[in-house]
């Protein structure tokens, strides 16, 4: 629809209007400018040193997206699948999704050091909540008169199970892999804020002890760019699991 | 009392009851119920809500067991597992959301293993029968609620079951919609020959449609009367113009009025 | 009405798996099997918080995190709310900032802590800000998201009884968008507490995240699981009573 896009544009153009403003009001030491910004950013792109630092993170980032996606998935179909065990673990999920993982993190570097596996390690405990809780969800949600169905139809519980159940059940499974993906990005990241050598987290730590303020703004700038297009991708993905339903 | 099941569907003293959880008393939903059903009948049971129509069903489909008394099917006790020549429809959209229309009515087949040749004459043939056939390629979200239930009334079709189950079907749907659609079910009953049992709560929905209808009591559920019709073979809605009609749902209602009262008092849980 | 405590089947196993979770855990410790650098018995953790508390000796670190997550949770329960309203009341506004508002919790807000750092330098008002861009999000969203839900035909009625706007706001809209605002309070609270803590871990100069990066830098680990546990604490006991509030809030008004 024309208008909406318009609106975006306008939207877009107010938010850099309003950014360079507060830019002239503060100075460059303390906010960089759009432009300055993004021609930072071009410039750190085409840097050797900025693609080892991505490379660390979308690792780490990478496997403990897996990890948590697959552990994520057994868990809430196990507990989606068995009535009495989701029964009983529904609700210590949901205060362990609530507690704020900081609150592990030392355990996590205790017993993994200061290393890669720590950093995978936050990720994982980030992600594999939300996504057993809402695939134990879908799982259990899956509207009853579906499972009348499968009964009248005569199938056998594996044939249920995956002709019926998991494509029904897949809409909010990805939704919960979405959400999950993304604090478990979120999880490294803040890994490598605090205890790492390496990494875009790193990175801004070190930009932050030397003031560089530009640098601070583009590597920020290029995560928001990836974990919006990582987050519009999943959620593409999910529409079309939809089907419209 | 006969001892031998008669009917292609029999219930002998058949109750129901569900037991109580956590301290909550036991629910006694249905019965004691005798009913025999002929082969090729179109039986409707109207009752008020919450007297245990739908438990009814669920036992006639094998769906669940009785807590007493005896259900046959072609002379064979259900025991839990749904025998092979029964379709339901229920009144919640079945639908899968994930298959287009034609992969909807084609699911059952394929898990039968049919050949693919025989799948899409059958499904075709289905798809016309039931008016689809130009939303095949549709997904059911784009649909309207009835178009969805021929959906799942062409994929129970496409099956050919001996006995067709349906629960308030058209509950979802307008007036004006309905009386089509149950034009639609006469026709499906008499192309395909198959016994219909049709759970509604529309008296004029049930008088003008079925051979016999029964009238079920507030819960818990029993038979307080069975109406035969006595209409031909080859009917269809225009019959509420037969002067029959009026004398059907006279009586239909006569019966059914005070039992809808006492369901009205009655606290749905307690 | 009195509350019953509703016993199940499902509570009395899961009161005896987490039971059990504790004692393995507490043996697993004693044993060895888990040695002490890395985690200390329970049991020595609660004595360790129930020292904290008694002796008071961090209590500077608790004040200074505690006002700055009440500082950051009401600036961004009171900011998000009437941003929520104001949005909700220009829908032209808000149509192109839903994805916005939607990846907020899909993007790593924390990396705005160094900037924050830079242009606020190290201090409470950083951890403040930071506490409350973390939160503020959620209020916004869950505001907007109650006002949507007084249904129309209230809205109609209210109309219908000729009432003027500012009854109608606090007659109808705001009790009809209660259920949603608490869980938008909550979330705002939840937000704002990892905000603040994450930030002390990272850089501070007090507080309870401060407290226990310290310890854990000095492999003082009676004083590190002692503050972990108090945090924990804490924030279970926050989050359930709002929790609770809300469970309460959403049965009375009915599912929307």
């Amino acid at each position: 629809m024309k208008s909406t896009r318009f609106d975006y544009l306008l939207l877009l153009a107010g938010m850099l209007a309003l950014w360079q403003l507060v830019h002239w009001a503060v100075g460059p030491d303390v906010l960089s400018s759009p432009w300055a910004t993004i021609r930072r950013a071009g410039e750190l792109v085409a840097t050797r040193a900025f693609w080892d630092h991505a490379a660390a993170t979308a690792t780490a980032f990478g496997i403990a997206g897996v990890i948590s996606i697959l552990a994520g998935i057994a868990l809430g179909l196990w507990l989606g699948l068995r009535r009495f065990a989701g029964d009983v673990a529904d609700p210590i999920l949901g205060t362990l999704y609530s507690i704020p993982k900081i609150t592990l993190y030392p355990i996590i570097l205790l017993l993994f050091g200061l290393g890669v596996s720590a950093k995978i390690a936050f990720g994982v405990i980030h992600g594999v909540f939300p996504i057993a809780i809402f695939t134990m969800s879908a799982v259990r949600n899956v509207a009853p008169v579906y499972h009348r169905t499968a009964r009248v139809l005569r199938l056998s519980p594996a044939a249920t199970a995956l002709t019926i159940m998991a494509p029904a059940a897949l809409p909010e499974m990805l939704a919960g892999i979405r959400v999950g993906v993304a604090l478990t990005l979120l999880g490294v990241l803040i890994g490598e804020l605090f205890a790492s050598t390496s990494g875009l987290g790193f990175a801004l730590i070190r930009a932050m002890d030397t003031h560089a303020v530009a640098d601070i703004m583009a590597i920020t700038l290029l995560l928001f760019v990836f974990a919006a297009s990582v987050n519009a991708l999943l959620g593409f993905v999910e529409r079309r699991a939809r089907h419209g339903g | 009392m006969a001892a031998d099941p008669e009917g292609q569907i029999s219930l002998r003293g058949v109750t129901k009851v569900f037991p109580g959880h956590g301290g909550h008393p036991d629910v006694h939903a249905l019965g004691p119920i005798d009913l025999d059903i002929a082969a090729g009948e179109f039986f409707t049971v109207v009752g008020p809500s919450g007297c245990g129509k739908s438990t009814l069903l669920d036992l006639l489909a094998g769906l669940s067991v009785v807590t007493a008394g005896s259900a046959t099917f072609e002379g064979k006790r259900l025991d839990g597992q749904v025998p092979d020549g029964i379709g339901a429809v229920f009144q919640q959209d079945a639908s899968f959301f994930w298959l287009t229309v034609w992969d909807n009515v084609a699911f059952g087949l394929r898990r039968r293993g049919m050949p693919k040749a025989e799948i899409a004459r059958r499904v075709d043939q289905a798809l016309a029968f039931m008016g689809l056939a130009a939303f095949a390629k549709a997904y059911p979200a784009q649909l309207s609620g009835g178009m969805r239930q021929r959906v799942c009334i062409a994929r129970t079709l496409v099956l050919e079951p001996k006995v067709l189950l349906l629960d308030e079907p058209f509950g979802a749907l307008d007036q004006q919609t309905r009386l089509l659609m149950g034009d639609e079910l006469l026709r499906i009953w008499r192309e395909t020959g198959a016994t219909v049992v049709l759970i509604t709560h529309a008296l004029d929905e049930a008088a003008m449609l079925s051979d016999r209808v029964a009238v079920m009591s507030a819960r818990p559920g029993r038979f307080i009367d069975i109406v035969t019709t006595g209409w031909p073979r080859d009917r269809d809605s225009r019959i509420v113009s037969d002067l029959g009609f009026a004398t059907v749902t006279a009586r239909l209602w006569d019966k059914l009025r005070e039992e809808s009262l006492r369901a009205m008092k009655t606290p749905e849980n307690l | 009405m009195r509350w019953r405590p509703h016993i199940t089947e499902a509570g009395i196993a899961r009161a005896v798996v987490i039971l059990l979770a504790f004692v393995a855990l507490e043996v697993l410790c004693r044993v060895g099997i888990i040695n002490r650098v890395t985690m200390i018995p329970p049991s020595e953790m609660v004595a360790s918080l129930w020292s904290i508390l008694i002796t008071g000796r961090y209590n500077e670190d608790i004040l200074f995190t505690l006002f700055n997550v009440i500082a950051a949770a009401l600036i961004a329960i009171v900011g998000g709310f009437f941003v929520g309203a104001a949005l909700h009341g220009l829908p032209r506004l808000r149509r192109p900032l839903v994805p916005l508002l939607s990846a907020w919790y899909a993007i790593p807000t924390f990396v705005f802590y160094p900037l924050l750092i830079v242009a606020f330098g190290v201090g409470r008002t950083a951890l403040i800000v930071m506490g409350a861009l973390f939160g503020v999000v959620a209020m916004i969203v869950n505001t907007t998201l109650g006002l949507d839900h007084v249904p129309p035909a209230v809205a109609k009625t209210s109309a219908i009884l000729r009432l003027g706007s500012l009854r109608r706001l606090m007659l109808i809209r705001l009790p009809s968008a209660a259920p949603h605002l608490v869980t938008g309070i909550k979330l705002a609270v939840a937000y704002s507490v990892i905000g603040i803590v994450a930030g002390e871990f990272i850089l501070a100069t007090q507080g309870v995240g401060k407290r226990i990066a310290f310890s854990y830098d000095n492999f003082d680990n009676r004083t590190m699981y002692g503050m972990l546990l108090l945090l924990l604490v804490a924030v279970m006991a926050v989050n359930g009573a709002l929790s609770g509030w809300e469970k309460r809030l959403h049965r009375r008004f009915g599912a929307r």
